[in-house]
């Protein structure tokens, strides 16, 4: 029946998610609680003779930073068809076997051109 | 593995594709790899099975059908390579990426084409989509290009979202995604389920997008103004022809017995692509714009084949469509000869100037009115009959009462043409590829139109 | 009962985040609520026996889409959501959408039939292993979807290029 089903296995993974958010929130929490907190001017005035801060924090990215993300999405894309195909490698017959090939050529294609075109640089 | 035979056209043309791709890294001629991927063309066209067959358990169909829409991609394809060539507004850096782009936009064409499975459907429809957008926004250096390709993305993406959602509505139901799954379920009595109707609104709003059918047109006016002209010629033809593939087969062969549930949406969407088309094309200065309300209001006649939901509606589209991609291939061909083809004064006392682009103008012009020694009548009243064959006279006289409509605004173009005199001399391109162009899609125009046995599916 | 539990915490989760994301008027917050949203999806998946899934959802959504999507935050720079100039300005009429599209989808689900599930039960895939079912389906069943994809993906690697890339220096 669909619906009723428990990943039990998952059950460390749950426990020590639940730990680990404790943890963080708790400390956070707890160092707010804590700690103790008298501001003055000098105290938040930049740190000894470091520079009054010129400018936004963020830059703007160069467009090309965003093809190699994309270029990581495709790849990533890839591992994950990769996996299924390696796992179940002996049930899948000859069209499957060479299906992943094609896939790889063409991504391969793809790659090569972008690197060719600088893409990468 | 035999199987395998029936998709030889898709296989060909990917193989090109990806050959050609290679080959442009060390060709930089746009001349020479047009050539190539005509050639590419050509052979697949050559290689567009007569036998048909299913593949890969049934998700690929080969038949008439298909066969018939993947020679007219090819066409198409053939075209919009040739304006390419002609035209300065395709740079010939950036030649290869275009000619893969169209190869990659036709591949996913044929697959919408072979599509027996809303899988194959989808992921055809993305590869198409996917490459079109690019497409659109290929000049770079032009806002309206930027503007046009974003609007379409947005839009589009919306819409495969709509179709995405139609499918695991119709999912849920037959527990498949296989047309012939659908029609076996409809056809077992399973038409009373609302969930269907959700999801065949779902499916009719999404194609209703892609074939840019009132009120689902608002990307189109914007995105084939934007685009450079070659790729409006394109796309006005190529994906509006693929979207009438799929959305005949999904409908007429999937929900075929469900007829009475879905002819009403479809009703509703003929009379106001019809009646909008038209009507907003009256009011357009720009050229280009008026002509994409006007590949609008032709979605609406074409609509009306679909609407009938008989075989002979769906021969009576594939006519239409073949003529359809003749006529409007031209009048973009003939816009991109002249110097701002956009602006209604470039038309200006042109049978004076350039009387044979002028004569083929009128051509175009009249095929597009439906006057009946041009290609068009045919089409019109192919689709008309079958509509009428299968009851719909009131949907068919209101179709006919915007079709004069539709004169007056191709007629003053007309006008335009043949009664005034130009101010100034506008320049017109030498380039012989796209008088080439011109006088073959004419010369197509009045061969349908004279001898109509030619191209009559059935 | 705890099946319920689990999957009505994710399920308010889901919305409660889905709203953050969609609300917060500074870009980089609404990515991070994304991530959030993104890994409880993924829970989502795990209840639903989908393993496979949960991990794509994981590896694909949160590692890979997330890193696009602060990239562009990054490349357009907005500090704030830029107050533009909206065609449609009532609320009203988005609301009325969304209570439409959530009304057929309650419609869908009390009325979607539960289908023969067909060869792949929950023990007969526990037993076998998740992964391997998916791979033995999709590289067998569904190989002519997946070839395409293969030119799904080509397109924005040919697309990066023809619109993103600078002019090359002659």
């Amino acid at each position: 029946m669909p619906g009723s089903y428990i990943p039990s296995e998952y059950l460390p993974v749950f426990i020590t998610l639940v730990l680990g958010t404790c943890f963080a929130v708790g400390a956070l929490v707890l160092g707010e609680l804590l700690r103790p907190r008298r501001p003055y001017a000098e105290k938040l005035s930049i740190y000894e003779s470091g520079n009054i801060p010129v400018g936004e924090p963020r830059t703007r990215f160069d467009v090309r930073f965003y093809v190699i993300g994309m270029l990581f999405v495709v790849f990533d894309v890839e591992a994950v068809f990769l996996y299924p195909w390696a796992v179940a490698f002996g049930n899948i017959g000859l069209l499957g076997f060479w299906s992943m090939i094609f896939f790889l050529a063409i991504i391969l294609v793809g790659y090569l051109y972008d690197w060719k075109k600088g893409a990468l640089e | 593995m035999s199987e395998l035979r029936l998709l030889t056209p898709e296989i060909v043309l990917t193989v090109c594709m990806l050959g050609i791709f290679l080959s442009g890294l060390a060709i930089r001629s746009k001349g020479m790899l047009g050539l190539m991927t005509i050639a590419a063309a050509g052979v697949t066209a050559y290689l567009v099975p007569s036998a048909s067959g299913t593949a890969f358990e049934g998700m690929f169909v080969a038949d008439a059908y298909s066969s018939f829409f993947k020679l007219l991609f090819m066409l198409t394809l053939f075209l919009a390579v040739l304006l390419a060539i002609g035209s300065r507004t395709i740079r010939e850096e950036y030649a290869t990426e275009y000619y893969c782009l169209l190869m990659l936009a036709s591949i996913g064409m044929m697959f919408m084409a072979s599509a027996n499975d809303l899988i194959i459907l989808y992921v055809g429809l993305e590869l198409m989509s996917l490459s079109v957008y690019v497409l659109t926004g290929f000049q770079r250096e032009s806002r309206w290009s930027n503007e046009a390709a974003m609007k379409y993305l947005l839009l589009g993406t919306f819409a495969t979202a709509i179709l995405l959602f139609g499918i695991a509505m119709v999912y849920v139901l037959t527990g498949s995604t296989s047309i012939a799954a659908v029609a076996l379920y409809v056809m077992t009595g399973g038409n009373t389920d609302p969930v269907l109707g959700i999801a065949l609104l779902a499916i009719i709003i999404a194609f209703g997008f892609k074939i840019a059918a009132v009120p689902f047109h608002m990307w189109a006016p914007d995105a084939y103004q934007g685009a450079p002209t070659p790729v409006t010629a394109f796309m006005s033809v190529g994906p509006k022809a693929a979207a009438f593939a799929a959305f005949g087969r999904v409908l007429v062969e999937g929900f075929g017995a469900a007829w009475a549930e879905w002819a009403p949406a479809v009703t509703i969407l003929v009379v106001l692509t019809v009646a909008g088309g038209n009507l907003l094309a009256l009011r357009q200065d720009n050229v280009k714009r008026m002509f994409a309300y006007s590949s609008v209001a032709h979605a609406g006649y074409m609509l009306l084949g679909v609407l009938a939901g008989t075989i002979a509606g769906m021969q009576a589209v594939m006519t239409y469509l073949a003529i359809y991609a003749f006529m409007n291939m031209g009048v973009f061909t003939v816009m991109l000869m002249l110097e701002n083809g956009e602006e209604r004064s470039a038309y200006a006392g042109l049978a004076k100037r350039q009387p044979l682009l002028a004569g083929a103008m009128l051509i175009f012009l009249f095929s597009l009115t439906g006057i009946p020694p041009a290609g068009g009548f045919v089409g019109k009243l192919q689709v008309f009959l079958a509509a009428v064959d299968a009851g719909q006279t009131v949907l068919v006289v209101v179709a006919v009462i915007f079709s004069v409509v539709s004169a007056f605004y191709y007629l003053r173009l007309v006008g335009t043409m043949f009664m005034r005199e130009s101010e100034d001399s506008v320049s017109c391109s030498a380039s012989k590829t796209l008088l080439f162009a011109v006088i073959l899609t004419a010369f197509f125009v009045l061969l349908l139109g004279i001898f109509p046995s030619l191209v009559l599916v059935g | 009962m705890l099946p319920e539990f689990f999957f009505g915490y994710f399920a308010c989760a889901i919305l409660g985040l889905a709203m953050l994301t969609v609300t917060r008027k500074n870009l980089v917050h609404s990515v991070l609520w994304m991530l959030l949203l993104f890994l409880h999806i993924a829970c989502l998946y795990l209840f639903l026996n989908a393993e496979f899934l949960a991990v794509i959802q994981v590896i694909v959504y949160a590692g890979a889409i997330l890193v696009l999507f602060l990239f562009l935050v990054m490349l357009l720079n907005l500090r704030e959501e830029h107050e533009a100039r909206r065609f449609v300005k009532a609320w009203q009429g988005r609301l009325a959408v969304c209570i439409l599209l959530l009304t057929v989808i309650v419609i869908s689900v009390y009325k979607a039939a539960v289908q023969p599930t067909g060869g792949y039960s929950i023990t007969f895939i526990n037993e076998m292993g998740h992964t391997k079912v998916l791979g033995t389906v999709l590289f067998n069943q569904y190989v002519l979807p997946f070839l395409m994809t293969a030119l799904v993906l080509f397109v924005p690697m040919v697309a990066a290029i023809v619109l993103a890339m600078k002019e090359r220096k002659r």
